[in-house]
């Protein structure tokens, strides 16, 4: 069961052994997504609230669609909410197939990269 | 009802699209500090879990830390403009977690290998996956306090570079030292894409 105790003195994992509940735990075991494969820098923006009602969804999802209502990638989603990428790529696809977010996959993961995305990033390099 | 997959021809509102640029390099030579030098926000930590076959390929004589079921990667961010955002991950740098790698490489702008002259072996790896999958890179020599300064072609020398992969002498705390490091990155690949254009006999699409 549960490594530490409440207010006790015996705890048995320090946080470098990871999370004491076991991440896919919040996905009910789940670790793939349905329906969208997210790369890590998939932006995800919140167009939906959650209805109470959805019995499907937990409040890491709704931490998702709050952090989301500004574009954020797979890989801050994961790093504001101290989610592994994994689970929060099945609460992505939770929220997809709801209707929650959009979801924008990068410029070039599978094509070349257009000429002009490399002057634009140039450009705003050299104005940091 | 709302579209929830994105259609490059329908011309969805502004929602920024993004693009990635890795940082690699051996364990301790400055990957995290390069990236908060031009981030807009302090690098952020983002985790994957070990997947089975991840731990299958363990080799413990590479390990130099403890034995953990997951892999951290460092990043930062930086908004081009209202459609554009780039990400900088520092990729983990122990060999076992090259199957990372496939998926950070995938569609990335290109690499900076950061290399300490100290220690040059430990850039090999990452000079070895690049090379092997024709991402373009550049390699940036962090120039540490009481390391001994090297001629940038001493450098590819003992590296066994190719003579078009750009060598820059920097200084990973240094943002002005960064922008010059990405931006001869951002050149070359620009360059590279251009070559292989040309190579498949396409012609050029102004975009």
């Amino acid at each position: 069961m549960a490594s530490n105790f409440e207010g006790g003195h015996e705890v048995w994992a320090d946080a470098d052994a990871g999370p004491v509940v076991r991440p896919y735990a919040m996905t009910r075991g789940r670790t793939q997504p349905i329906g969208h494969d997210f790369d890590l820098i998939s932006l995800v923006t919140s167009i939906g609230s959650i209805v109470s009602a959805d019995v499907g969804l937990g409040p890491e999802h709704e931490a998702i669609v709050k952090l989301c209502w500004r574009a954020n990638s797979v890989a801050e989603i994961s790093a504001h909410l101290e989610l592994p990428v994994g689970v929060v790529r099945v609460m992505l696809g939770d929220l997809l197939n709801r209707g929650l977010i959009v979801v924008h996959d990068p410029v070039s993961a599978t094509e070349p990269t257009p000429d002009d995305i490399y002057d634009a990033v140039i450009d705003a390099i050299h104005k940091l | 009802m709302p579209s929830t997959s994105f259609d490059p021809r329908a011309g969805l509102p502004a929602v920024p699209r993004a693009t990635k640029i890795l940082i690699a390099g051996g364990f301790g030579v400055g990957k995290t500090t390069l990236v908060g030098a031009v981030s807009e926000v302090q690098p952020l930590r983002t985790e994957e879990v070990l997947t089975e076959a991840g731990v299958g390929i363990d080799n413990v004589d590479l390990v130099q830390e403890k034995s953990t079921t997951t892999v951290a990667m460092d990043f930062g961010r930086i908004t081009i403009n209202d459609a554009l955002v780039l990400y900088l991950f520092g990729t983990p740098g122990q060999q076992r977690f090259l199957f990372v790698w496939d998926e950070l490489a995938l569609g990335a702008l290109g690499a900076v290998v950061l290399a300490d002259t100290r220690r040059l072996r430990d850039s090999f790896p990452s000079i070895d996956y690049f090379e092997e999958r024709d991402i373009p890179f550049v390699v940036g020599v962090n120039c540490f306090e009481g390391a001994q300064r090297y001629r940038t072609e001493e450098v590819r020398g003992a590296l066994a570079l190719d003579h078009e992969v750009p060598v820059i002498l920097c200084d990973a705390r240094d943002r002005g030292s960064v922008k010059d490091v990405l931006i001869a990155l951002l050149r070359h690949a620009q360059t590279v894409a251009k070559q292989r254009r040309e190579a498949a006999g396409s012609p050029t699409i102004p975009a």
